[in-house]
């Protein structure tokens, strides 16, 4: 107990940029990596890729593979698997579909385009995905099963009582108010948007500095003012870049001469309108924030990490671990119907296709992301970058003209490489052994 | 101080009444009592497998037993899991440590028992917390912002006393403390055995070093395959009397009647 590891924390005299503004090498790295995708695909396009109505598919494309791998890190980093993702966002969207086109509006004899639809067919999409998450919770944490079994054979069971849900034709959407969650039909417009990008700035500003005045009140050592100030330019920037661009993205004319029209009224001459930040994107903002607050600042994503890092430690140390992997699979369920909703919304019909292996984009975006397969070691917004470099680099593809078949080759080339490249980085940091 | 006289006057901390636990057909316990009081240090010692470590995993809540009692204080008490045994004031240092590797010192010291404000983990809190204690018991420890994969055999070991020692134990059960020691922290942590036993602890240790044993022990009892050989006074019997009774299952001559 003498040893006091000194030698490997030798005092820097002078601490390069990066320490000082304590950022994490890893997430600079894939921001690194996406921004060079970015700068790639805007030259060999000649712009068109970062216009705004690019950025704006991307993001939208991106959401429910970004929700979903939200849950899939806490699934890899509980050292589970989950495999029945798709099928269950499947089972989500067919469930929620025949809710609003067939039993409510034909049993309840709902009105066409009741708000009770709205709500009631969400609560059922809802209910159905976490519990279908937590039997599989129930079957790995209580049965003993693997996770990979349990999933692996969920992936066939939802996929397939999906079929038989809706006699295996595609349902589509009838209920208006359900398109919102789906992009270019829900967004929030220019002015909105604004407003919320400069709320969403403030507050990121603040918790910074609360988190600073936290760790100031116990005596511990925190970065510099200008540091701090650097950090706080830097996240409200992004947000505030994001919103703007997104709001210089017109709908088009015809479009708004139909809303204009629906309600009886004339367009006025020369009347434009801007997309702004599309519904979905809120949601996935809020669900990745959230998440991120589990992960960092609750008992329970304390527990999940302690029980990924050491399962006997966990339980030795109290931590109910059998409970814990039916919360973790139905939060994963739960997020598979949230992510059914903006995809059948996106598609504006449920198909049986729908979530089609999408299970390993999940698990693509969560370990592109930096969340190891051994457990213990994950974050949310590593996921979700995961998922919106795979979806740029599809998008940036599919628009120079590659053919499918070889975006998926470099899809599955990133992945590997990213994992390759964290082994190396991990080896030369001596983080293992 | 003549400690069976001690000894009667008082309500033991600990009793285990004719514990007995199986897994198959294997009697791992087989019908063992042992007794605990304020302020002593037990020892349980013999070969891997005669059932020391199951024995005291039954108390800490790990495993539940087929059949016999556990008393606390003189009364009943039912641990089902972990989290019974801790509200027990029982704290555990397991041989392996059971710490969580990818969490911070603080993470796995409160493991299980988090500082919480506004519904969220204080891990201001929790590392100042931790640094007080550590300052206590390993003055020289400095990395509190990394995992705990990233520390050395030693100063693991002492997140985990301070993980035991952090929450008020009176019961305290350590299992080969000293096993991943150089000399010089073995040394510490018997000294710290000796201030926990000064501020009226009880403690359970187990223990392979026969030398240690009679050093840090009043009392020792000794079980083979499953079944308790005796328990002796540390200070009536020599270190081969102990040895005769891991090895041959017997209790000394001089003793036996």
């Amino acid at each position: 107990m003498t040893d006091t590891g000194q030698a490997v924390a030798a005092p820097a005299q002078k601490r390069s940029i990066i320490d000082t503004l304590e950022l994490d090498v890893r997430l600079l790295g894939m921001l690194v990596a996406f921004a060079a995708i970015a700068v790639v695909f805007t030259i060999w396009t000649g712009g068109t890729f970062v216009s705004p109505r690019n950025v704006f598919n991307i993001s939208v494309q991106a959401v429910p593979v970004a929700v979903m791998a939200c849950g899939m890190v806490f699934v890899i980093v509980a050292r589970h698997i989950d495999l029945s993702v798709g099928s269950m966002l499947a089972m989500c969207s067919a469930v929620m579909a025949m809710c609003q086109a067939y039993w409510l509006p034909n049993m309840m004899g709902l009105d066409y385009g009741s708000p009770i639809i709205l709500v009631v067919t969400i609560l059922v999409g809802f209910v159905v995905g976490t519990g279908m998450g937590a039997l599989t919770g129930w079957l790995v944490g209580y049965q003993r099963i693997p996770s990979f079994i349990v999933t692996l054979g969920g992936l066939f069971v939802w996929r397939n009582v999906n079929w038989y849900t809706t006699n295996g034709q595609s349902v589509s959407l009838t209920d208006p108010n359900l398109l919102m969650f789906g992009g270019t039909e829900g967004v929030l417009g220019a002015p909105v948007s604004m407003i919320l990008g400069v709320v969403a700035s403030v507050a990121a500003v603040m918790a910074l500095y609360s988190a600073r005045k936290n760790k100031l009140s116990h005596g511990f050592v925190v970065k510099p003012l200008w540091a701090e100030g650097v950090m706080m330019g830097l996240v409200a920037g992004a947000i505030m870049f994001f919103v703007t661009w997104l709001s210089r993205y017109p709908v088009p004319a015809a479009k708004l001469k139909r809303l204009f029209e629906a309600r009886g009224d004339v367009m006025p001459e020369g009347y434009t309108a801007m997309h702004g930040l599309p519904i979905s994107v809120i949601i996935l903002i809020i669900v990745a924030v959230s998440m991120t607050v589990i992960a960092r600042k609750s008992r329970f994503g304390r527990y999940i990490f302690a029980a990924g890092g050491n399962p006997d430690a966990a339980e030795l140390s109290g931590i109910n671990t059998r409970a814990l992997t039916v919360k973790i699979f139905a939060l994963m369920g739960f997020l598979c119907a949230l992510a059914a909703l903006i995809a059948q919304a996106r598609l504006q019909s449920h198909g049986n296709d729908i979530g089609m292996l999408e299970e390993l984009r999940v698990i693509a975006a969560a370990v592109i992301g930096g969340t190891a397969l051994a457990g213990g070691v994950g974050t949310i917004y590593g996921a979700v970058l995961g998922a919106l470099i795979m979806q740029s680099l599809q998008s940036g593809m599919a628009m120079v003209g590659v053919d499918t078949p070889f975006q998926n080759v470099v899809v599955g080339l990133v992945l590997v490489i990213a994992v390759w490249v964290d082994i190396i980085y991990r080896k030369r940091m001596g983080l293992t052994k | 101080m003549n400690i069976a006289a001690r000894n009667q006057a008082q309500t033991p901390l600990v009793e285990m009444r004719d514990i007995s636990i199986a897994f198959g057909g294997v009697k791992a316990v087989d019908h063992v009592s042992i007794d605990l009081y304020p302020g002593e240090v037990v020892g349980l010692l013999g070969h891997n497998g005669a059932g020391k470590s199951t024995l005291i995993k039954i108390l800490a809540g790990a495993y539940q037993a087929d059949h016999g009692e556990i008393l606390i204080s003189g009364e009943k008490a039912e641990i089902r899991n972990p989290r019974d045994a801790r509200a027990y004031n029982i704290e555990t240092i397991y041989q392996t440590l059971a710490l969580a590797d990818n969490l911070d010192a603080a993470s796995n010291l409160f493991l299980g028992r988090e500082i919480m404000s506004h519904g969220l983990v204080n891990d201001a809190k929790m590392e100042a917390e931790t640094r007080k204690i550590m300052g206590r018991l390993n003055p020289n420890f400095r990395k509190f912002n990394v995992p705990v994969s990233a520390l050395s055999g030693g100063q693991r070991q002492s997140v985990a006393i301070a993980r035991a020692v952090y929450f008020n134990a009176k019961i305290l059960i350590m299992d080969e403390p000293t096993a991943a020691l150089g000399p010089h922290e073995t040394q510490m942590v018997a000294e710290l055995i000796q201030e926990l036993k000064a501020q009226g602890l009880g403690i359970f240790l187990i223990e392979h070093d026969i030398h240690n044993v009679m050093k840090l022990c009043d009392r020792a009892s000794v079980m083979k395959n499953g079944q308790l050989v005796g328990t002796v006074n540390v200070n009536e019997v020599t270190d081969d009397d102990i040895l005769g009774m891991i090895i041959m299952g017997k209790k000394p001559a001089h003793l036996a009647a």
